[in-house]
């Protein structure tokens, strides 16, 4: 415990060395990372690729994103069960947010004013109004909810249950579930295209990811993913993106080390670009320029360059990155 | 040494113009190419060498989840990206034993004595021999390079050009180094046995196959073996100039190895003090 205390006390007092001493661009494309292991935020600049600053936030932070207008950054700590606001310019926690318990991850739903909180132990959602900082409402969910995905209309979530392997559907207006679908083991995310038609579900131990029809509930196909040289067990879908124009997604393996390319009209993997160990989650940068992805047993964060296809750059960051969210100038 | 041996020595060569330095120098290099061009078996063992590691060796590889980032890189890479410049660096060091190997060869055929006879100063015969070779072996890294992109090797496009300077320096090295062996060896035969102890040693205690950092935990004695072996330094030079960077102390070490190299062939196949006449092998 000491040499825990110790440290983190040392580890912290060369955080705010290294915060004193570097001083943030005026422009830069920004990223923030979610080390879980260290309890702190990496401030990474996009076009210095450096990490250039640290801050401290609550246990565990996990689930990341910044807010619609850009001001703040929203971390669940997960471990203090409260959604924390960090303010990008003093880079300060200013506030929380009340999440509910142990919330994992989020979504923002609603032009990023709603946030969707998923707390795993109670088995339900925490439906927040950002701008106030107040619960509108919790949902009951299925069992140790997980991933959330919100649609694009704001209408209906959609909740993974570790437990049940099924993707539950709710209507946000009457906070029903409507739908329960069965899915490939350990689901963990859920991701709509940006228009809506699809939502795509990872499964970590099943090792696929399912493409389901929101209407009508149903398992449309699923993808599978095979790496030459690899064991199937280490292929372990996580993190989900689309890009803007929904031609390509970009599924984060896990332990494979890999991000599959996949063409999201018809579930096709093109390629596959190898990143840092157990890649976890991902974010675009505006444009869809880059990809970001964070590498929790290396300690880095992997940076894609979308167009080419090609990992230019692995930054280093703090232990075990969790999530990342960036924010433009 | 007598006057008049000296005059019979330096006489000649004050009268040359660089363009009857350039025809000797075509000559060589021409002679070379009609090698290279003739002995198709030579350039397709050059080739399928590391091809066979890039395929075999790197596909079984257990370094399937990315090799650690060690500069040049900027990412993770793959085993048979990183095992890439340490064969190319191999083609060249094959290359330039191989071209020893002639030299003993045109020693035991009675070749060699056309080119020893040359009017030239002996030093640019021997610099003129090692252009060749080394342009050669520019070649076949250039051959290897295409089917190494072809598998799906990720080299940046202008490493193509930036790599370039590096093979130049390189090649001269170990062409130098082949030709300092070549003046040791008598017989064909004996070369077999410089290319166990000199070829496989070298190639495999450096940075070709596995980075240094990786050796240094499994034995710090090959570490250091491999961190004197001047092959790595060429490696190493190949390997950041593909990627458009510059290892200074690689560039220290190649060009000064190559140097070393260099003035000991010319001091070797030097007809008055040379090893050639110490030995009694050479040219009568």
């Amino acid at each position: 415990m000491k040499t825990t205390l110790f440290r983190t006390a040392s580890l912290s007092a060369g955080m705010v060395l290294a915060a004193l001493t570097v001083a943030p661009p005026a422009h830069a494309l920004t990223a923030y990372v979610s080390n879980e292991r260290d309890n702190t935020i990496s401030v990474v600049d996009l076009d210095a690729m450096k990490t250039i600053k640290t801050v401290d936030v609550g246990q565990r932070p996990r689930g990341i994103a910044v807010t619609a207008d850009g001001k703040d950054v929203l971390v669940c700590a997960s471990d203090d069960d409260t959604v924390q606001i960090v303010d990008r310019k003093s880079l300060q926690v200013v506030g929380e947010l009340p999440s509910g318990p142990d919330p994992e991850t989020f979504a923002l739903g609603e032009h990023g004013t709603r946030l969707f909180v998923s707390n795993e132990n109670d088995q339900m959602v925490t439906v927040i109004d950002v701008p106030t900082r107040t619960v509108v409402t919790t949902i009951a969910t299925g069992v140790e909810p997980e991933g959330m995905g919100v649609s694009p209309d704001g209408k209906t979530i959609v909740n993974t249950s570790e437990t049940t392997n099924m993707a539950h559907f709710i209507d946000y207006a009457t906070h029903k579930v409507v739908a329960a679908v069965l899915v490939d083991p350990r689901p963990r995310i859920a991701m709509f295209k940006h228009d809506g038609s699809e939502v795509w579900v990872s499964s970590e131990v099943g090792g696929t990811v399912s493409v389901i029809d929101p209407v009508r509930h149903v398992v449309k196909y699923k993808i599978h993913f095979e790496v030459q040289g690899l064991r199937s067990n280490v292929i372990q879908p996580v993190g989900i993106r689309f890009t803007q124009d929904d031609k390509t997604a970009f599924v984060a393996l896990g332990p494979a080390n890999r991000v599959a390319v996949v063409d999201a009209a018809n579930g096709k993997v093109e390629k596959y670009l190898l990143v840092g160990q157990r890649v976890w989650q991902m974010a675009f940068t505006p444009e869809d320029k880059y990809l970001l992805t964070t590498n929790g047993l290396s300690n880095d964060i992997s940076v894609i360059d979308v167009a080419d296809l090609k990992v230019i750059k692995s930054i280093q960051v703090g232990r075990q990155p969790w999530g990342v969210a960036v924010a433009s100038p | 040494m007598s006057d008049l041996a000296f005059d019979t020595i330096e006489a000649p060569t004050r009268g040359f113009t660089v363009g009857q330095y350039l025809i000797c120098l075509r000559g060589i290099m021409w002679r070379e190419a009609l090698r290279f061009v003739h002995q198709r078996e030579r350039f397709v063992s050059a080739l399928v060498r590391p091809l066979v590691w890039l395929f075999i060796f790197a596909a079984g590889f257990r370094q399937i989840l990315g090799v650690s980032i060690i500069p040049p890189y900027e990412t993770y890479v793959l085993y048979e990206v990183y095992v890439t410049p340490g064969l190319i660096a191999m083609i060249q060091l094959f290359n330039g034993m191989q071209s020893s190997l002639s030299m003993v060869y045109d020693r035991e055929m009675g070749n060699m004595r056309m080119l020893l006879v040359s009017p030239f100063p002996r030093w640019f015969l021997i610099v003129s021999k090692l252009l060749s070779s080394t342009a050669v072996s520019i070649l076949q890294v250039a051959a290897f390079l295409v089917v190494a992109t072809i598998w799906g090797v990720d080299i940046p496009t202008w490493g193509y050009v930036t790599v370039l300077p590096a093979l130049v320096l390189v090649g001269l090295m170990l062409g130098a180094l082949g030709m300092l062996l070549s003046s040791l060896i008598k017989q064909l035969e004996n070369f077999a046995g410089v290319m166990n102890f000199v070829i496989f040693p070298m190639f495999f205690a450096s940075s070709a196959l596995y980075p240094l950092w990786l050796v240094q935990q499994s034995s710090p004695v090959v570490y250091t073996i491999c961190r004197l072996n001047p092959f790595t330094y060429g490696i190493e030079l190949i390997r950041f100039s593909l990627y458009g960077k510059l290892d200074l102390l690689s560039l220290a070490v190649v060009l000064i190895a190559a140097i070393i190299f260099t003035i000991g062939a010319i001091l070797a196949y030097d007809p008055s003090r040379g090893l050639l006449v110490r030995r009694g092998g050479g040219p009568a």
